[in-house]
């Protein structure tokens, strides 16, 4: 199988892609794909912290490009699973530290090791994003729904086309369903009504997710969460399966034992 | 002297244009005009149009106090300068009058025909930018964030969702249409408006200037089907 290096991108910050990147690398590892996540957030580096790697840092992605250390050096190696490896940012330098051409010579020569590079990349839509998606084959858009996350992505997905990085798939985080049906939050449609792009996952409001970030440990690894299978969805249509949508239907407790539908 | 100082009504008070020779001499010929017509411009509200002249802070204050002892409130500058701009706006001026000067497109072509326009393919995107001296057509959505400046008319063949100027030269015959005509402001010429909350379905409409005021008429209504 040929490496696919994926970026996830957003523009706005705080709408998960970082959680994303952690739970869609596991979740296409626990599927048996080799996989290395690349920090692309410089000077705020945070990926080591949602996968619990934070304490095992000796070199980072900075030390790679500047020729301290040899690319394997600074592949930290996940113990969870059998072949998911994080490249972290550097915590001291900034953005400028490396270059659009440098990521495309460090995921060349990480190709032939992995199935998979994930890339997160920081908020914005300077040098730190230029960076992150310049070596991508593909890029997931991430948005939440809601006005402002939305028109960052619409302005990041403008960039992507224009600088011909072909069309990108979007991801909705932190849907709920309840607030969707009461009016109050963009649905799906509105959502993708607006972006005209493929959707590749929808991902429902879940405060799992914030634990198991504080943790250090994915939800993705445990099969029990909304949150956690619409990642392993996501992974499955990354590997080209297709995944019919969840049913996030808004039924309450309450409502599932009146048996209403 | 006199000549250099022009004096124009409009509607925020009077424009003053100063041209034609160097700043000291300018501004002094300025404060000795009014101080012969005291009557006139007593309590008047001015703006000044200074043209190329640099002016620091202290060149413009000193004016501006000077006015203001002979009951005259400065209130804004207009200037071709960056700099005398920016000493306006460091000093809590306005640098334009309120409604914006017409567009000028860096390359105007040199006749451009009456049916040129610029086809666009949608969607346009937030953040992205058309600039056209003449009609622009756009085929599919106009997002939130996006920017169409024409000199000519706009149709857009999608949902209009954006900023649109039409006769961003002082055209006011120029039209927007839209099929969903929902502009976050539409501007036609110097006239700008922002879309009402609309309720119930959308429908293709057309918007245009009509004594003065920006309207938009559903499409069906002009055309009487």
């Amino acid at each position: 199988m040929t490496t696919k290096v994926v970026t996830i991108a957003s523009g706005k910050g705080g709408v998960g892609k970082t959680t994303s990147v952690a739970n869609i690398a596991v979740a296409l590892a626990s599927r048996g794909q080799k996989v290395t996540c690349i920090d692309g957030d410089i000077g705020l580096r945070n990926l080591d912290v949602v996968l619990g790697l934070e304490n095992r840092i000796v070199y980072d992605l900075v030390d790679v490009i500047e020729g301290r250390c040899r690319l394997r050096q600074a592949m930290i190696r996940d113990k969870r699973l059998p072949e998911l490896y994080l490249i972290p940012a550097a915590q001291t330098r900034d953005k400028t530290a490396i270059s659009p051409s440098d990521m495309v010579r460090l995921c060349d020569e990480l190709r032939p090791e992995v199935d998979w590079i994930i890339i997160d990349s920081p908020a914005g839509i300077e040098r730190g994003f230029k960076n992150a998606i310049a070596a991508a084959d593909r890029v997931l858009v991430m948005t939440n729904p809601e006005v402002s996350a939305v028109r960052d992505a619409d302005r990041v997905i403008g960039l992507l086309e224009a600088e011909e990085k072909g069309p990108a798939a979007l991801v909705i985080n932190r849907l709920d369903p309840a607030m969707v049906k009461r009016g109050d939050m963009l649905s799906v449609a509105d959502v993708l009504d607006l972006l005209a792009v493929e959707l590749i996952g929808v991902i429902p409001e879940d405060e799992n997710v914030i634990v198991a970030t504080n943790k250090g440990q994915p939800l993705a690894l445990d099969g029990k969460s909304k949150a956690g299978q619409a990642f392993q969805n996501i992974a499955r249509r990354l590997m080209g399966e297709q995944v019919p949508f969840m049913d996030l239907g808004s039924q309450n407790l309450f409502q599932r034992l009146l048996g209403r539908k | 002297m006199l000549s250099l100082i022009q004096i124009k009504g409009i509607r925020d008070g009077l424009l003053i244009t100063l041209d034609g020779a160097a700043w000291p001499e300018l501004a002094t010929a300025f404060v000795k005009n009014v101080d012969e017509r005291s009557s006139f411009f007593q309590g008047a509200r001015v703006a000044l149009d200074v043209g190329v002249n640099e002016l620091r802070v202290a060149e413009l204050s000193t004016l501006r106090d000077q006015l203001s002892e002979r009951g005259i409130a400065l209130w804004a500058v207009l200037s071709e300068s960056p700099v005398t701009v920016r000493t306006a706006q460091n000093l809590g001026l306005a640098t334009r009058l309120s409604k914006p000067r017409p567009v000028q497109f860096r390359e105007v072509a040199e006749e451009l025909p009456e049916d040129a326009a610029k086809w666009v393919k949608g969607p346009l995107r937030s953040g992205g930018r058309v600039l056209f001296e003449g009609n622009v057509v756009v085929m599919g959505d106009v997002n939130p964030g996006a920017e169409i400046i024409a000199g000519g008319s706009v149709i857009v063949w999608g949902r209009l969702r954006g900023v649109v100027h039409a006769g961003a030269q002082g055209d006011e015959k120029a039209v927007v249409c839209a099929l969903e005509m929902a502009p976050t402001q539409l501007r036609i010429a110097s006239e700008i408006a922002i879309s009402p909350k609309k309720q119930g379905k959308s429908q293709p409409e057309i918007a245009r200037l009509k004594d003065g005021q920006l309207v938009a008429e559903p499409w069906q209504e002009l055309t009487g089907r």
